[in-house]
């Protein structure tokens, strides 16, 4: 089966990748390419600055030495075990929000669409804070819990929204009343817990990356590694699929199949990214706003978006940890307080110079 | 004039102003109920249905009492009563209270979800709910204010500060105030607030232990005082909603159209806003933030009579209070006698009804 071709607009400057053996290729808009290298470029620097500073400042090349095992046993330990996969989980939780926030948009067509939307965040919410609260379980079971609650109820919205086919403004309101019912049952549960048991599960609800350890990274890296490339192989559905469903079935696209696909992708990363680091809000929606207003024109700013969302929970990280040290703020506060002016600022901006909303 | 919007090919999504699909509106779509006749009929039959609700709420609760003694306590009122006692002070004021702010959500509601003219949009989206619940921490946690009353005012003018501001940041660039523009503006905005709310409750737990109750939304413990500080501004909002219908169906066409029209589409839009923030405000600090009422309602309004906002909106306004004065006596009655808070109930009796009702109809689209 092939994609259509779609129309080039003169000026995008395109860079096409061949993989002429296994009859591969794709297009991709040089500004894309160009901005994603620099964002993550920020996300990298930003995050090995993060390895440095803390309650225990290590100079960089000591952090490199640890890194390649020949450092003193402190700088090794607090490296190692304590920063790197903390700075990792930041780094791999921001891009799969980012790459789960900007296909849900996509398919959904609408800007305030997010995993939060198909009930992922309130299915995990409602999950670790019945854990938390009557459970009182440990730490691993609330990221058991959250996992099992995001993926039962992404898969209930799914099957309640299926009417021969699933449509994206369906899936979109079955999604808000799930979430209004999860919603109510965390409130709930909050109101009848002990005022600690709150406290523990609000940090939660917020989000944190305190004490995240290797086994945090490797559900994430995993997930990363395998549907980042399904997505952007899927991703030239995602732009038939744009266009309307009787477009893309005329066009030749299987569209149940593909969008399935793409839901199921998208359902999965944030799924692992919030057993992860808990309902981190704002990211899956602000990181491909962003990213498309920095690329423009065609692109679908997939890839763009996840190095966004790397960026902005990396930087978010080390924000919450420094800001009023000793004391720790969690990641999920400062999302928001990082992220909303910046889009903000390029609302206000892309319409001075024209370009699109 | 009336315009009658459209509903999209089956199986199409939702319509987004950034989507190509935007101009692909095709032919028109009715809800339910096709005609005007059976709309109006159907419209005085529901409004029946919510004396009834209303009478409910004032009989049921941790002490039922007789239809005829509720009769006896507004036309032959005995002041050694106790039920006349409970009837009066209590029961009606939280029924007024009940009636007015799920109008109120219902009416807010239909108008955001048609100025943004995304189906995702509440009232809350404008940053309402995230001010007035910033305003009501740093309430509590600066000023130790404790009583309903005194959350009441920070309340409304947090939430009339946060939408004040996150209108002027939508309207900022190039084309004003556009739909896309004010939602991500009040998404982005709303988050920002949160945070805020979220840091001062994480170091500070005397504030979590109060806030956390007045944040599922609830009528209980409300009383004529706080009906009489926000009846007017309902009044006026819903006034205002109300005369907004025929721009809202105008507005639903695209502002290109709408101009093309007549319709002055800053001014009309403003109205709108205007008209959602005193409604919502008003109705977030009498009750609390109650999220589902003002998402849901007007979908099922709309599924009920079709896309014309004429109809929309007195629906949204009928059906609204009935789910709300329902999931209260749901809420009284059901564990007895303890309360469960409204806004924990709207959503776990509504949204059941809700699935089932967008998973059977043929969507009448915004």
């Amino acid at each position: 089966m092939t994609a259509p071709v779609l129309p080039v607009r003169r000026g995008d400057r395109l860079v096409v990748f061949r993989a002429s053996r296994l009859g591969w290729s794709t297009r991709v808009h040089a500004r894309a390419i160009a901005v994603t290298v620099v964002v993550l470029g920020v996300a990298f620097a930003t995050f090995a600055w993060s390895l440095a500073v803390g309650d225990f400042p290590i100079p960089i090349g000591d952090v490199l030495a640890a890194l390649v095992g020949r450092g003193t046993p402190d700088s090794a330990f607090i490296v190692r075990t304590l920063r790197l996969p903390r700075g990792l989980t930041a780094l791999l939780v921001g891009a799969a929000f980012g790459l789960s926030g900007a296909v849900f948009q996509r398919l959904a067509r609408n800007p305030l669409a997010s995993p939060d939307i198909i009930g992922v965040n309130a299915g995990a919410a409602a999950a670790a804070v019945f854990v938390i609260v009557i459970l009182n379980g440990s730490a691993n079971q609330v990221t058991f819990g959250a996992l099992a609650g995001s993926t039962l109820t992404a898969l209930a919205i799914y099957f309640l929204a299926y009417q021969r086919g699933v449509s994206g403004y369906r899936l979109v309101l079955v999604g808000i009343g799930v979430t209004a019912v999860l919603g109510s049952v965390t409130s709930y549960l909050l109101t009848r817990a002990e005022i600690f048991d709150a406290q523990r599960a609000s940090v939660w609800l917020t989000g944190s990356l305190n004490g995240r350890g290797w086994e945090h990274v490797r559900p994430v890296a995993a997930a990363l590694a395998l549907l980042l490339p399904l997505t952007i192989a899927l991703a030239r559905h995602l732009r038939v699929l744009e266009l309307g469903d009787d477009a893309a079935k005329g066009l030749g696209t299987r569209v149940e199949r593909s969008r399935a696909a793409l839901l199921l992708g998208a359902t999965a990363l944030a799924a692992l990214a919030t057993a992860s680091a808990g309902p981190v809000g704002f990211v899956a929606l602000v990181s491909p706003q962003i990213a498309r207003r920095l690329v423009g024109g065609r692109s679908l700013g997939l890839v763009p978006a996840a190095a966004c969302g790397a960026l902005l929970l990396v930087a978010s990280d080390l924000v919450g940890r420094r800001l009023f040290a000793p004391t720790e703020l969690p990641v999920g506060i400062i999302t928001a307080i990082l992220g909303a002016p910046y889009l903000l600022f390029l609302l206000a901006r892309a319409h001075r110079v024209g370009i699109g909303g | 004039m009336s315009v009658v919007l459209d509903r999209p090919a089956p199986g199409e999504a939702a319509p987004n102003p950034e989507g190509p699909a935007d101009s692909q509106r095709r032919r028109a779509g009715t809800g339910l109920l096709a005609s005007g006749w059976t709309k109006g009929a159907g419209l005085v039959l529901a409004a029946g249905l919510l004396v009834f609700v209303c009478f409910a709420s004032v009989a049921y609760g941790a002490k039922p009492i007789a239809l005829a003694t509720v009769w006896d306590a507004f036309w032959g009122y005995d002041p050694g009563s106790n039920d006349h006692l409970i009837v009066r002070s209590l029961r009606v004021p939280r029924t007024g209270i009940g009636l007015a702010v799920g109008a109120a959500l219902g009416l807010s509601g239909a108008v955001m979800q048609g100025v943004t003219r995304n189906p995702l949009a509440d009232p809350g989206i404008l940053g309402i709910e995230a001010g007035a619940a910033l305003a009501v921490v740093v309430g509590i946690y600066s000023f130790g204010v404790g009583s309903l009353t005194g959350y009441v005012w920070f309340a409304f003018a947090g939430a009339a500060m946060a939408s004040l501001v996150v209108y002027s940041l939508g309207s900022l660039g190039r084309g004003g105030a556009t739909p896309v523009k004010l939602a991500l503006a009040g998404a982005a905005l709303a988050s920002l607030l949160s945070s805020f709310t979220s840091a001062i409750l994480l170091f500070d737990l005397q504030t979590l232990d109060q806030f956390r109750f007045w944040v599922v939304g609830s009528l209980v413990g409300r009383d004529a005082d706080i009906a009489m500080q926000v009846l007017p501004f309902l009044g006026v909002g819903a006034v205002l909603a109300v005369g907004s219908a025929r721009s809202l169906n105008a507005l639903a066409l695209g502002d290109d159209l709408a101009r093309s029209l007549g319709q002055r589409v800053p001014l009309a839009r403003a109205v709108c806003a205007l008209s959602v923030v005193i409604l919502c405000g008003a109705a977030v600090a009498a009750a609390g933030p109650i999220g589902f009422v003002g998402l849901t309602i007007p979908h099922v309004a709309r599924a009920i009579c079709g896309p014309d906002y004429r109809w929309v909106l007195p629906w949204s306004m009928v059906l609204a209070p009935m789910l709300l004065l329902g999931a209260d006596i749901a809420g009284r009655v059901l564990s007895r006698p303890g309360e469960l808070q409204v806004g924990i109930v709207t959503a776990v009796i509504g949204a059941p009804f809700f699935i089932a009702l967008v998973r059977r109809r043929k969507l009448a689209e915004l």
